[in-house]
């Protein structure tokens, strides 16, 4: 029994980091299902977002506010606004420009993009990591309290209800919203669209905005959970997410909350089982397989070659 | 009409830069004890926020005027209009500067300072770096991010070899740079099979990989101690150390009966980066006038018209990958005999994206850019170290300005001739 509550344990924990991982994935999959480029500088975005939410928290904080669930909106509020408006920002300043040229150029672009955004936030809040206040504490205990016990701590359910309030609006608003059938149908074709008449720029800049929004809210929720942030935070944040939007194909935004989900518990299951230090090889271990035997993903449509 | 609809812009744009800009510079995050407290910034850099904001505003609002401006003005280089030069004139004029280059470069550490012959070995080891990936980048048009991991595999084999089996320098300098010729085929021999953007993704995992692996394999590679030392490069059996310390040895400075100097170890390690790094450009020179460099740019620039030619993907890509590897542990090698100590922290995704950015800069695929790019990134932060911590800043702005601006490179490719022999 205490090995099965072990096993809980450690399938609770993967399913909130992976479901967080999941929030993040949707910007990279949904960029590249419309404009067949890596955001590499998703990452970033949402390590601005948590910077974001840390000091909305803060000022509430200094100004004697210590109503809980205002502090929680008012943080959201804010880190999908800046964040929002960085992924505007760096999609007109870094892609646009760049868009329909050789492959690598747009990719070189997001990496050089990813470097300023990382260092920009390095040198006016320095490299030290920050605090981050657990708002949410305490949570439900099962099991024999004399041997293992299975805890899941409310700031994990916090994260599993956000997730699945996002997932299901993000759906809502891709299939019934007049922008949501306009992105399916650039990422349908892009041309096509553009001479029915969408404003396919107006399109892709709404891509990059929901992107960052939910990675804001994957920020503001994983900063909680993992009690601090730094510059360096939405660096491996962001490998494993685009893990995770591959691992479910890319370009699929099920597959992405499919993916998120699998990547989350196959790491809490090498950090209980083997060592936390080889879970980020384990997950990299995981891409590169997937790239050679499945580079479609597991819900992802084949991607013909055309001439 | 059309002016509303410019200021509506001009204005959106100026509102987002405060949104993006206010938060992150304006309030800063300290830690008080174990309070987080919130400062705001000095007034310098609020006027700056605000001045950024009125100069996008501005910018937004006359664009399309600043724009025809900048079409209309004459070109601002003084070689744009010349007759272009004659072939053989113009590798005449190369070749000798080149000779010229090669001597200045010989002679100048006797007369320099320490420090900066220090300096401009590490500058060798960063040319030889970006010379082995811009093979992979710049020619084959494999994007790379994992580059570091080859250097790594060089370095650490060094250190490794040494360690348990008492390799020389110059040893190890070539099972090294095998070892990493070999791990870059291993890799590369499944991943070249992948898109491009893909092929990013997964060299860049496998970077990270072969670093988490230097840093918990502690019984063999020390994990984050690193390993130390690590010998000097020795000439025909002469050691620059005042003492020897292997036996059968003796010293430079009493074999030729001088007196001690510590300068000529320095200078002996420039002197040995130097000609590998002639070494690294010239073979790769060799390779791009052959058939096989061709094919790496045909590759490139169309697969599907490549490969209807009859050209085998994989191996060309596998040769292109297994050569840049090669020169990276070459680079490696010497990058752990010039520190005398490594460890995983010389080997994070930073460096492999410095090595990129050389790359970049120079213009990808030309070995001159190349170098002159090498060059100047590394020294240039030297010169200012005021402005030293806004290194990587002005890297990633550079990054993003060369794709969106001239994305050929400062210096383009121009691609080597061959004269065919005119049949009898």
């Amino acid at each position: 029994m205490p090995d099965f509550l072990y096993f809980l344990q450690q399938l609770i924990n993967g399913l909130a980091i992976g479901s967080a991982y999941a929030l993040i994935a949707i910007g990279y999959t949904m960029v590249y299902g419309i404009i067949g480029m890596i955001n590499f500088a998703h990452g970033e975005i949402y390590m601005i977002g948590a910077y974001t939410a840390l000091i909305a928290i803060t000022g509430l904080a200094t100004l004697g506010i210590a109503w809980l669930p205002l502090i929680l909106v008012v943080a959201l509020v804010c880190a999908v606004l800046v964040s929002s408006s960085m992924g505007w920002a760096v999609e007109r300043v870094a892609y646009r420009p760049v868009r329909g040229r050789h492959r690598l150029i747009p990719l070189i672009s997001a990496i050089g993009m990813s470097i300023f955004l990382q260092n920009y936030v390095h040198l006016a809040q320095g490299s030290r990591n920050v605090g981050f206040p657990a708002l949410i504490q305490g949570g439900f205990q099962f099991g024999d309290p004399d041997s293992f016990q299975t805890s899941i701590s409310y700031m994990q359910i916090t994260i599993f209800v956000a997730t699945l309030v996002c997932m299901s609006a993000l759906t809502l608003f891709i299939s019934h919203s007049r922008i949501g059938r306009a992105c399916r149908a650039v990422s349908q074709d892009l041309g096509m669209a553009n001479l029915l008449g969408i404003e396919t720029n107006r399109i892709i800049s709404a891509t990059f905005v929901i992107g960052a929004s939910l990675a804001a809210v994957a920020g503001l929720l994983l900063g909680m959970y993992y009690g601090s942030v730094d510059p360096l935070f939405g660096f491996i944040a962001g490998l494993k997410a685009f893990t995770a939007a591959v691992l479910g194909g890319i370009g699929s935004i099920p597959g992405a909350m499919l993916g998120g989900l699998i990547l989350g518990v196959s790491e809490s299951m090498t950090s209980g089982y083997l060592s936390g230090e080889y879970k980020d090889v384990v997950s990299f271990g995981l891409l590169i397989l997937i790239l050679l035997f499945k580079p479609t993903g597991l819900l992802g449509k084949p991607e013909v070659e055309k001439i | 009409m059309m002016a509303a609809q410019n200021v509506k812009h001009a204005l959106f744009c100026a509102i987002i830069t405060l949104v993006i800009s206010y938060p992150i510079l304006g309030l800063k995050l300290e830690a008080a004890g174990i309070r987080v407290v919130l400062t705001g910034a000095d007034a310098s850099t609020l006027v700056a926020i605000v001045a950024a904001a009125v100069a996008v505003f501005v910018f937004q609002l006359f664009r399309d005027t600043i724009f025809k401006g900048l079409g209309r003005l004459p070109s601002f280089s003084p070689l744009a209009n010349r007759e272009p030069m004659s072939q053989e004139k113009r590798a005449r004029v190369e070749s000798i500067a080149l000779i010229l280059l090669l001597m200045a470069a010989l002679t100048w550490p006797f007369f320099a300072s320490r420090g900066s012959v220090d300096l401009a070995t590490l500058v060798l080891i960063y040319v030889m770096l970006a010379l082995g990936l811009n093979v992979v980048v710049g020619l084959a048009g494999l994007l790379d991010l994992g580059y570091v991991a080859f250097y790594a595999v060089g370095a650490y084999t060094f250190a490794l070899l040494h360690q348990y089996f008492d390799f020389t320098f110059w040893q190890a300098l070539f099972v090294g740079s095998g070892l990493a010729a070999f791990t870059g085929m291993l890799l590369g021999f499944p991943v070249l099979r992948l898109r491009g953007d893909y092929l990013a993704i997964v060299t860049l995992g496998f970077g990270e990989i072969i670093r988490i692996l230097l840093n918990n394999w502690t019984q063999l590679t020390g994990g984050p101690n690193g390993i130390g030392g690590i010998p000097d490069p020795t000439l025909f059996g002469m050691e620059f150390g005042r003492r020897v310390k292997e036996e059968g040895n003796i010293s430079f400075h009493e074999f030729f009966n001088i007196p001690y100097d510590s300068n000529h170890k320095i200078i002996f390690l420039y002197l040995i980066a130097l000609v590998l790094a002639t070494f690294t450009a010239l073979v790769i020179r060799r390779f791009m006038k052959m058939p096989v460099g061709r094919a790496w740019e045909a590759l490139r620039e169309d697969e599907i018209a490549a490969r209807s030619l009859g050209l085998n993907r994989t191996s060309i890509k596998l040769s292109a990958f297994t050569i840049g590897a090669f020169f990276a542990g070459f680079a490696g090698t010497v990058f752990a005999s010039k520190q005398g100590f490594i460890s995983p922290e010389s080997f994070v995704f930073l460096e492999s994206a410095i090595i990129l950015a050389i790359v970049v800069l120079g213009g990808m695929g030309s070995q001159l850019g190349v170098i002159l790019a090498a060059i100047a990134v590394t020294i240039l932060p030297e010169l200012a170290r005021e402005f030293s911590e806004y290194r990587m800043l002005i890297f990633g702005a550079a990054m993003v300005t060369m794709m969106v601006w001239r994305p050929q490179g400062l210096m383009p490719v121009r691609r080597i001739p061959i004269k065919l022999k005119k049949a009898e």
